[in-house]
């Protein structure tokens, strides 16, 4: 089956054009191979019993009926792998003193959350499985559950305790003060200086994932090594956790990323049920596989966001902003999970954002409560820094009575002050926010927007408009080595690529990273093609899998282009270099008398040249070689970047919210963002639409909704509203470009940015339309209930109705109680 | 056990199964057809949607027995003579899919959609594919996609 491509512009022009994705030829014709696809001879399957109790004892379990089901060949037990299964890792323990609870991949004693495993079924079939689960017989004893963020974060004697041990909720406090650190002054001078205050508590509601592939795990104890087939993010991490929290030698595990499908952070994890699947084929000698049912996904696999946001913004009533202090709750859930503890910390550097103040200080208190544990979802600390100070913006214009966008420029760092030293500490390489707030402003027809909104609003039409902005930036590319350390990360954030140049002149390129719908296939292709003169088509990029890229720190925020594409970058240099002194001995030339280009050494005044494949078979026959030259062109490079980069757009949204129902319809939205240069226009549309609808069902539709007693009632897709064709719109997206200083393609990263920026720009566009009505804040998601009772509320707040217990506005000198 | 005679891309097959064996099961695990997958257990993602006499259902929303004496067509039959079909085509052209695991029932309700209406509106698609979820590429590319494909859609997807 073929496709027709069309013709790259030319060599050395795969950069920058729109080139169909190589990875879409299986996934469209259905020869797919996502994990839940593999059956091996002989395999078993597993179905988790879960705990129904977000907090309880375990007194007994009985599994003899079970065992005694059909087709059933194990029953397991927290009990029964208590000395082998160790504890999940935590890679992120932010401060020296940060309380952990060991976290078991089979419950021992005690569930901490509702949907923990307490019990495994291995049987000869998925269903048989199924049906010996339904069999087994627990009994708890129900303890009081933490549930309340808030709540729990209260350290009293009748605080409800996540895990008694622990004598307390607070997992850790961590912080930064731009006088302490020597990157600013004093927040609390500003604060006492202040000519105008803003004070918010923002809510960012707990969300799930929802990667659409429902995670899948298949393990292989036959051979030499244990092979896992996981649909993971993180194929090599894993195989590290895997060796080190269960004692097997790095070198007999092998862990395999096949087809993945989605991720979003949600797969960035070392899960109970791939500890579980590996200890279930050890024991049983025979291939294992676990899949998850969507609801066993939506309630265990890890969920993202949950912060409770306290700030404060001091300005001058000029609108210079003088200050910020921002005070977080953050939602642990009961386990700390892989970087859990790091994800409102990866938020720290960017409340301050595009602005340059002179005062900052963000403080943050990680809580256990007796939920699903939280992680690294879409964003990860920077979509909550993004919302907080973008709404922030909003209502210091709307304090002072100035367009949103004019107190955003007072603010912002110019475009000739780049590299620019932040307040937090980073230092911005470079950027252009009004070039992209003037196309922005452009594309979206801002000022006649504005010209209805007023008509709207003089009219009284029941269809008000509102506007929203976010001029947003990030910090991604995760990340140089030294500056995870200073953050106490368990790993560095250096990526690895290997060439390896075939005889009949194909190129193999080996990735460290680990795409699950990225397209790097495609946009690495594109890079290596340039770089090598070699064509598109020649090239094949392997990744996914510890034993061909053996070396590799994976995919998660958006690292794997600026990070991981540069090491591809060094590592085809290196192959060039190899074979430089070559092609000199086979053309009789002086190395100095040869220039590199589309492909071809060429003698520099002559047309005296030879193409890299014609080197590299050379090569392979080593008949003749250089003196002491190794009969290999292949190389690898490690590169390890010494800045985050940093994106930045502008997003405009309106909206149509008909104020008798709170209906909202979302009428426009234009982002053009600052990427750096492009690879692939293609691919990093994609990344912006599907980035822009995630943070705009933050802001609309998601919410990850706990009873009173701890259960999930959102664990369906009837319940947990993922957007469908019909709910969303087209986009309008564009970009301007100001390249990264800090790799050599002068990338950005992209997989975050829409997410990241989507969600205050869309709760802004909410809350413009109703600050007629006195509102100045729609708790996430806006339903029309929200929107429709903050209408009809006296309340500037709005009318919150599924928090009854919502706390009154906080005091200035407030800490986090 | 129930005895079943169902045509799947073209091929016939007589099985013994289960009478709870869920069609998508049937397919996936005794037919080997992975082309089509599992999203969810509510009916709601629609990644599992295949064509049943030429009309688009959800393999996951009904029992293998309910297809005896039916044509299937999978997303691995769609193509014919090692042609891709129009909407496999248009999604690869518009960039319609990233991870890829909602694509075969993305694409198979996108035929049905264009089988039923040939020129829909951009609105038409979006109703017409609000069964089926995406988390990647935020509809639209897929929109888009189809589209593109109305254009070139003349006839019933699938085998003829």
């Amino acid at each position: 089956m073929t496709v027709t491509e069309e013709r790259p512009a030319g060599p050395g022009k795969e950069i920058g054009s729109a080139r169909r994705r190589k990875e879409d030829q299986r996934l469209i014709t259905g020869r797919t191979k996502f994990t839940d696809n593999i059956q091996l001879t002989g395999m078993l399957h597993l179905a988790m019993v879960r705990s129904p109790f977000a907090h309880a004892t375990i007194t007994s379990i009985d599994t003899t009926e079970a065992k005694a089901s059909k087709n059933v060949v194990a029953v397991l037990t927290g009990a029964d792998v208590a000395e082998e299964q160790g504890a999940l890792p935590c890679a992120w323990p932010i401060t020296p003193d940060q309380k952990s609870q060991p976290h078991p991949s089979i419950a021992v004693d005690r569930v901490a959350f509702a949907g923990e495993i307490v019990a495994v079924i291995v049987a000869r079939s998925a269903a048989e499985a199924r049906d010996a689960a339904d069999m087994v017989d627990v009994d708890y004893d129900e303890l009081p559950a933490a549930l309340d963020l808030r709540k729990a974060a209260v350290d009293s004697a009748d605080t409800v305790l996540a895990h008694p041990d622990l004598g307390t909720n607070r997992s850790a406090f961590w912080q930064f003060d731009s006088a302490d650190a020597g990157t600013g002054s004093s927040v609390d001078d500003a604060i006492r200086d202040a000519e105008v205050t803003i004070e918010r508590e923002y809510r960012q509601q707990r969300l799930i994932p929802a990667f659409m592939e429902p995670r899948s795990t298949v393990v292989d104890p036959t051979g030499e090594q244990l092979v896992m087939w996981s649909a993971t993010q993180v194929p090599h991490i894993l195989r590290l956790m895997l060796a080190m929290t269960l004692g097997i030698s790095e070198s007999k595990v092998r862990v395999i990323a096949p087809d993945v499908g989605g991720g979003f952070g949600g797969k960035l994890q070392v899960t109970p049920e791939e500890v579980i699947t590996l200890l279930a084929a050890r024991r049983t000698g025979k291939p294992c596989k676990y899949t998850e049912t969507r609801s066993e996904s939506l309630m265990a696999a890890h969920h993202g966001r949950d912060q409770w946001q306290r700030l404060t913004l001091t300005a001058k009533k000029d609108g210079t902003v003088t200050g910020l202090k921002v005070d977080l709750l953050a939602d642990m859930g009961a386990y700390l999970g892989l970087v859990t503890p790091g994800v409102p910390i990866l938020g720290a550097f960017m409340y301050n954002a595009i602005y340059k103040f002179p005062a900052y200080q963000f403080s943050c208190t990680n809580i256990f409560t007796n939920k699903t544990w939280t992680d690294a979802y879409r964003g990860a600390g920077r979509p909550e820094a993004t919302f907080a100070i973008e709404r922030l913006m909003d209502e210091l214009a709307a304090e002072l009575g100035v367009d949103p966008l004019e107190i955003r420029e007072k603010n912002w760092i110019k475009h000739e002050e780049f590299p620019f030293a932040t307040v937090a500490g980073l230092e911005y390489d470079s950027g252009n926010y009004e070039a992209a707030t003037a196309k922005a402003k452009e594309m979206f027809g801002y000022d006649e927007l504005r010209a209805e909104q007023k008509q709207r609003r003089e009219s009284k039409d029941p269809v008000q408009l509102g506007i929203g902005v976010s001029t947003f930036t990030e910090m991604c590319g995760l990340a140089p080595s030294r500056v995870l350390g200073s953050l106490s990360y368990g790993a560095g954030g250096w990526e690895h690529a290997s060439i390896r140049m075939l005889p009949t002149g194909k190129v193999e390129v080996v990735t460290g990273v680990s795409a699950h719908g990225q397209g790097h296939e495609t946009a690495w292709s594109q890079i290596v093609a340039d770089r090598l003169g070699i064509p598109f088509e020649d090239i094949e990029v392997l990744h996914g899998d510890t034993q061909i890229s053996h070396k590799g720190l994976d995919t998660y925020g958006s690292r794997s282009l600026v990070v991981g594409g540069e090491a591809v970058v060094k590592a085809a240099d290196k192959v060039i270099e190899k074979a430089k002194p070559i092609a000199a001995h086979l053309l009789e030339a002086s190395a100095d008398d040869l220039e590199f280009k589309d492909g071809r050494f060429g003698v520099k005044g002559t047309d005296k040249g030879m193409g890299l494949g014609e080197i590299a078979l050379a090569v392979f026959a080593a008949h003749n070689l250089p003196d002491g030259v190794e009969p290999s062109l292949d190389s690898d490079a490690t590169f390890d970047p010494v800045n985050f980069n940093y994106p930045h757009g502008t997003h405009l949204c309106a909206l149509e919210i008909d104020t008798e129902t709170g209906g909202i319809k979302m009428r426009k939205y234009v982002c053009v963002d600052d990427i750096g240069n492009i690879v692939n226009p293609l691919i990093v549309a994609g990344q912006v639409h599907g980035g822009l609808v995630q943070g705009i069902a933050q802001a609309l539709w998601e919410e990850a909704v706990h009873d009173e007693s701890g259960t999930l009632v959102s664990a369906s897709f009837v319940d947990y509203l993922v957007p469908t064709a019909a709910d969303t719109i087209s986009f309008d997206i564009d970009h301007t470009t100001t390249p990264a200083t800090t790799n050599t393609l002068g990338t950005k990263g992209v997989g975050e940015a829409g997410t990241i920026a989507s969600t205050p720009c869309v709760v802004n566009a909410v809350v413009d339309a109703l600050r007629p009505f006195g509102v100045n804040d729609v708790q996430m998601p806006c339903t029309p209930e929200r929107v429709w009772k903050a209408i009809n509320s006296s309340s500037p707040k709005g009318d919150d109705p599924t928090e009854a217990e919502a706390q009154p506005h906080f005091d200035a000198e407030g800490g986090v109680a | 056990m129930t005895q079943i005679n169902v045509n799947v891309d073209g091929a016939d097959y007589s099985d013994d199964v289960e009478p709870r064996m869920l069609l998508v099961h049937y397919l996936r695990e005794r037919l080997g057809k992975t082309g089509t997958v599992v999203g969810c257990d509510t009916s709601n993602c629609g990644a599992c949607t295949v064509h049943l006499d030429g009309r688009s259902v959800k393999s996951c929303n009904m029992l293998a027995v309910q297809a005896d004496g039916h044509e299937v067509t999978t997303i691995e039959g769609l193509a014919t003579n090692g042609e891709l079909h129009a909407v496999q085509q248009a999604f690869h052209e518009c960039h319609a899919l990233q991870c890829g695991f909602c694509t075969p029932g993305m694409i198979m309700q996108s035929v049905d959609l264009l089988n039923d209406n040939p020129k829909p509106s951009e609105d038409e698609i979006r109703a017409g594919l609000e069964g089926n979820l995406c988390r990647c590429t935020g509809y639209h590319n897929i929109v888009k996609a189809v589209q593109s494909a109305s254009g070139a859609v003349t006839s019933g997807g699938g085998r003829s």
